[in-house]
């Protein structure tokens, strides 16, 4: 039993542990929506005195934050438990194609050490990257109205078109990204 | 918010948060393989997600169910748009890419203990108040 929790579990089980988890949220009349958090805290900061836009009852969305706080317990409780820390790899073709713009470091980890460790964020470049990816990914989702969670998880779900097309947009950011960009900077 | 339900919120997010981990929608790597079309292991894991999704909210729709303090479930329309969703889309997409997680792995990620994604956290906060200040002079 607790060999297959460690394992890798497959994304038939994974992927509508998620959908269920929409599902369960609208029964306590809540939508799932992680990047609503970002606003909720800038109001929480008092930018609603600099900015309507954050001018709003911002105590009557914690219960986003708490389940935000949830992910976080719920990160920390898979890699240190579940085997979180440990993935099932990915392709040989991607592997090869990181490995030949210099990212070698295990990819049955989360994330490339080579980008992310104390001596990348110290870098000129590795900040950059993660300062740019971060402002991107708060301006972009406010912008589109909703993130990943938000568009391609919730809305989706209701088959709402603008979720559609938001998670195109995604797409094609993404797709930008990884074959323009990414084997540019790396 | 009444205690209990902190709890339940706090259970629910737990959940979701292990699922995202071990669904492997965390990977850095995983998301490069996506956008590379390598592997259909994060297509079959959102896809799953949708399909199940929307057979549940079917079911809530059909059936009337009401919320658990007895209130209509309403799923709000969004706004009916295109440059919004397209170009707020693509600017989410190149961060997600770049940085290999959207905005909940961003949470996950700092209960992994990656400080790296504090200051993702950090920036993303300001590029919600930057959205802020400048929204009335983009196109939505």
């Amino acid at each position: 039993m607790m060999e297959n929790i460690i394992a890798p579990w497959p994304w038939y089980v994974t992927g509508p542990i998620v959908g269920a988890t929409m599902a369960i949220l609208l029964l306590f009349g809540k939508s799932l929506g992680l990047s609503s958090n970002f606003r909720i805290i800038c109001s929480a900061c008092g930018a609603g005195k600099k900015n309507s836009f954050f001018n709003f009852d911002w105590k009557r969305e914690s219960w986003n934050l708490v389940f935000a706080i949830g992910c976080i317990i719920g990160g920390f409780i898979s890699y240190k438990y579940l085997g979180g820390d440990h993935l099932a790899g990915i392709s040989d073709a991607t592997a090869n194609h990181l490995q030949s713009l210099g990212i070698t470091s295990d990819n049955h980890y989360v994330l490339p050490s080579e980008l992310f460790n104390a001596s990348a964020i110290f870098s000129v470049k590795g900040l950059l990257m993660l300062t740019i990816g971060g402002f991107l990914i708060g301006f972009g989702s406010r912008y589109a109205g909703g993130c990943t969670s938000g568009h391609a998880i919730s809305g989706l779900s209701n088959l709402q078109l603008p979720s559609l097309i938001a998670v195109i947009g995604y797409f094609i950011g993404g797709l930008i990204m990884t074959w323009l960009i990414i084997p540019f900077i790396l | 918010m009444k205690p209990k339900r902190v709890i339940i919120y706090l259970i629910l997010g737990i959940f979701f948060g292990i699922a995202l981990s071990k669904g492997e929608a965390i990977s850095w790597f995983r998301i490069q393989e996506m956008f590379r079309f390598e592997s259909f292991h994060m297509y079959g894991f959102i896809g799953s997600a949708v399909v199940v999704g929307a057979i549940l909210v079917q079911v809530i729709k059909r059936f009337n169910i009401k919320d658990f303090d007895g209130n209509e479930i309403i799923i709000a329309d969004k706004q009916k748009s295109i440059w919004r969703y397209l170009l707020g889309g693509i600017m989410f997409g190149l961060g997600w890419a770049l940085v290999g997680g959207c905005t909940a792995p961003l949470f996950i990620l700092m209960g992994y203990g990656e400080y790296s994604m504090v200051i993702v956290f950090a920036f993303a906060l300001v590029g919600t108040f930057v959205y802020g200040l400048t929204k009335e002079r983009l196109p939505h």
